[in-house]
């Protein structure tokens, strides 16, 4: 089937370990954290603080602040901007993000 | 370094207005917050994924070879200083020229400040997204945003998508996602697009919008997209993520037609309903707005003096347009940089272009609009502001109990509109439920900033 990275032509380097909760996903170099979770099959990575409902991505472009996300341990990144690099820890976030 | 000029976003306008006034022998700083040159409408895959074939995701990619041509030639040649990452929060009025106060990187904890005699903001615009039931949920994206994700990241979040709104930008997502892989189940507009083809007009003056769009619909043709015109998305369906969509044909009036609702299973909903200026910038500054959009003069100068704007921010167009209005602007801001009165007759082409795609632009807008009745979708159980989670119902009860009229006082009422996005998402929908126009809210500034970097801003500054 075809694939965004087949379309463009893509080549990118060797793929490395980032992960999601602990559990060890693949991202290729260049790709944000939102772009290596889809490809990794996960669409939310935060809960809301009022009723805790899922949210990932929606405007795509650091506008709506939907996408909010901990990485390394930083709460409230937003993961359509953040692009990731090898062993970077990504962790659901919770509300604010500082209460865990 | 003190730049002649200062331009604020590197899209096609602000990128023409960089070339133009290079080229005239003045120092322009160009300052936009992505890793590369081009705005969203140039957005390519990032370097590392080393795609041979960018173009696929792109129309007009010769345009771009020669903006990213000129760029390099300049910033190699010295006038032009291309600064990269750098999320620009404030532009302040100084006794002499401006500063611009920025952010730096992704993590946008650290400051940076250019100082420029002159400003030019093209600073573009995002994505107009109209609430409805679920589509808070995960797998429901702005259009828009399903094509940065494409182009950007190479990315698609799942098999099945549905794309749906109205406006010019859903053919290319739809085209987009399905050459990317995707099935796109079916493009669903509130507008007639037909209706637009037999306003011959408008198309008549632009034909060459009239080949990008049968482009368009041969790929939809090709890739087997059904079109569902006068037809709305009711619902999303789902608990934890996006499981299908409810599709429901439109009357005349713009209402849901009774019985006319169809499901749809996909995990995907790309969805917009046009797009919005980034004014906050010009506001602060002071200058005028026309309803939403940055007024301008012939020359592309707002009303205070050594502010020029260009491209979306002054009004929804396209590229086209904004690469005519940046050409414009640039020319003129070198001229009264240099102390001279500027010769319109050395933008002719530029000036006869803006005047007929402003045109053609005008008469999109009255054929694509959100169905008339869309607040009548939206439940009292409805998400309006996603930020703060406040409902329909809670908004509503504000605007009949509480006496809201406006959506400032919504907003103080409910705190829609108060969360991380500063109302930017709910705006349009909050001042809908309220019955009032949407107009901008003043921000004092134009992204979140931390206050330590508000504390020391302008430290530097002798004057």
């Amino acid at each position: 089937m075809r694939n965004p990275l087949d379309l463009a032509g893509a080549r990118p380097g060797p793929a490395f370990t980032v992960t999601l909760d602990g559990r060890e996903i693949e991202a290729l170099p260049g790709q944000t954290v939102a772009a290596a979770l889809w490809a990794a099959g996960v669409t939310s990575w935060r809960t809301t603080r009022g009723e805790g409902r899922p949210r990932g991505i929606f405007c795509g472009i650091g506008v709506c602040f939907d996408c909010l996300v901990t990485v390394n341990d930083r709460p409230n990144q937003r993961a359509c901007l953040v692009p990731l690099h090898s062993g970077d820890a990504i962790r659901t976030q919770e509300g604010t993000g500082h209460e865990s | 370094m003190r730049a002649d000029l200062a331009v604020i976003g590197a899209g096609p306008a602000g990128l023409a207005a960089t070339l133009a006034a290079a080229a005239q022998g003045v120092r322009v700083t160009l300052i936009d917050s992505a890793a590369e040159a081009g705005g969203q409408f140039y957005r390519r895959p990032a370097a590392a994924l080393r795609a041979r074939r960018p173009q696929a995701l792109h129309h007009q990619w010769r345009t771009w070879e020669r903006l990213r041509d000129g760029l390099g030639t300049h910033v190699e040649s010295g006038p032009v200083r291309h600064l990269t990452d750098h999320h620009v929060w404030l532009v302040e009025r100084r006794s002499t020229g401006f500063t611009v106060h920025a952010l730096l990187g992704p993590e946008q904890r650290d400051p940076a400040e250019v100082r420029a005699d002159a400003v030019l903001l093209a600073t573009g615009g995002y994505e107009k997204v109209l609430p409805f039931p679920g589509w808070t949920l995960p797998g429901v994206i702005a259009a828009g945003g399903a094509q940065a994700m494409l182009k950007g990241g190479l990315a698609v979040s799942g098999r099945t998508a549905v794309v749906a709104g109205t406006g010019p930008l859903l053919l290319p997502v739809a085209a987009g996602l399905a050459a990317a892989g995707v099935e796109v189940a079916a493009l669903v507009d509130s507008a007639d697009p037909l209706a637009f083809v037999r306003r011959s007009r408008a198309l008549v003056a632009e034909p060459g919008k009239v080949v990008e769009g049968a482009g368009y619909a041969g790929r939809l043709l090709r890739h087997r997209v059904r079109t569902l015109a006068r037809h709305t998305v009711v619902e999303a369906h789902g608990t934890e993520r996006l499981e299908a969509v409810t599709v429901a044909a439109l009357d005349r009036d713009g209402r849901v037609r009774p019985g006319s609702g169809r499901r749809i299973p996909c995990d995907t909903l790309a969805v917009g309903h046009g797009m919005l200026p980034h004014t906050d910038l010009a506001e602060t500054l002071g200058c005028r707005l026309d309803g939403l959009t940055v007024h301008v003069d012939d020359e592309q100068r707002t009303d205070v003096p050594g502010v020029w704007a260009a491209g979306e921010t002054t009004g929804i167009g396209g590229s086209a347009l904004s690469l005519a209005e940046g050409h414009i602007a640039g020319r003129s801001a070198a001229a009264r940089l240099h102390g001279t009165e500027p010769d319109p007759r050395a933008w002719a082409a530029a000036a006869k272009a803006r005047t007929r795609l402003r045109a053609f632009f005008a008469a999109l807008d009255t054929v694509y609009a959100p169905p008339a009745h869309w607040t009548e979708l939206v439940t009292d159980d409805t998400v309006v502001c996603r930020c703060e989670e406040v409902t329909g119902g809670t908004i509503r009860a504000a605007v009949a109990e509480l006496g809201a009229r406006d959506a400032r006082t919504v907003k103080l009422l409910t705190r829609a509109g108060m969360g991380w996005c500063q109302g930017r998402v709910c705006g349009p929908a909050v001042a809908g439920l309220a019955g009032c126009a949407f107009t901008p809210s003043r921000r004092p500034f134009a992204r979140p900033v931390p206050l330590g970097v508000l504390a020391r801003a302008g430290e530097a500054d002798g004057d």
